[in-house]
């Protein structure tokens, strides 16, 4: 039970860092992401700068799982262990990929600008997650 | 602030995140994983947990900078349906978003994710470049 606790915090303060730290990156604004990807056009490269710092943290991160037994509030880490490179990673990357071009919103900004009240970002998340219940419920229940 | 500084601030903070769910719950803070399970009803508690957080992290920039972060989407509403639907059924198929293989997967050196990075990055910069090239 408290370890439970312990664990919802823990999750509540993730997310509440993940959430102003895309604030801040400026990842949470569609312009500033298309303007990224249009390495073509008037090509914006500061949101580089949002992956490399946070790869290098995560790096970190994974440094020292390495040296730990068990996370602090779990019994076990729980790291993908996949590694094929299958027909429906490239396959779902590039339906991704070109959603994210066409808004210039990815899961965490899009849920993370939902407390600013846009009508866009709610019709964005709720046609996102029909999006991922379609996969999840029929998709992947035939194929497994 | 200096775009490159925020963005760089941003993403430590970003990472500083992946790294406590990771050494506190031994969990990957991939956001398309996130939401996909909490719609499925899985781990419901320590999910939404993860969810409020990231939507009150808005609410602490507003506080701390008195405004609100900037949000500008000009796409119509047609096209924000359809990327809604391409995002979420993609990254679900894919195993993952710009967080789970952007961030969790490069940083642990993942071949899958460097493979997903390399994929995501790609169509996106096409369908910025023709979304582009019919506007303009």
């Amino acid at each position: 039970m408290k370890t439970q606790l312990a664990q919802i915090l823990a999750a509540l303060a993730a997310g509440l860092v993940f959430g102003f730290g895309l604030s801040l990156s400026g990842m949470l604004d569609p312009a500033r992401v298309q303007g990224f990807l249009d390495i073509f056009g008037e090509w914006d490269p500061s949101l580089a700068f949002v992956l490399g710092g946070a790869v290098a943290v995560a790096m970190g991160g994974f440094f020292v799982m390495r040296h730990m037994g068990r996370p602090l509030f779990d019994r076990t880490f729980h790291v993908p262990t996949n590694k094929r490179i299958d027909p429906p990673l490239i396959i779902g990357s590039a339906i991704f990929g070109a959603g994210w071009g066409l808004v210039g919103f990815c899961p965490g900004p899009a849920v993370a600008s939902l407390s600013l009240g846009l009508i866009q970002s709610v019709l964005f998340v709720v046609f996102m997650l029909a999006g991922m219940m379609l996969h999840d419920r029929y998709l992947a229940r035939r194929a497994s | 602030m200096n775009p490159y500084i925020s963005s760089l601030g941003g993403g430590l903070l970003i990472g500083l995140s992946a790294a406590m769910l990771l050494l506190l719950n031994g969990r990957m803070a991939g956001i398309s994983g996130i939401v996909g399970r909490l719609a499925q009803g899985i781990g419901i508690v320590t999910n939404a947990a993860f969810v409020i957080g990231l939507m009150l992290g808005p609410v602490l920039f507003l506080g701390l900078f008195g405004q609100w972060p900037t949000v500008t989407i000009i796409a119509p509403w047609p096209l924000i349906i359809g990327a809604g639907l391409l995002v979420g059924f993609g990254s679900r198929m894919g195993s993952g978003c710009t967080s789970g293989h952007g961030v969790l997967g490069l940083a642990r050196l993942s071949p899958r994710s460097v493979a997903a990075v390399a994929t995501f990055l790609a169509t996106g910069v096409a369908a910025v470049t023709i979304l582009k090239g019919i506007g303009g």
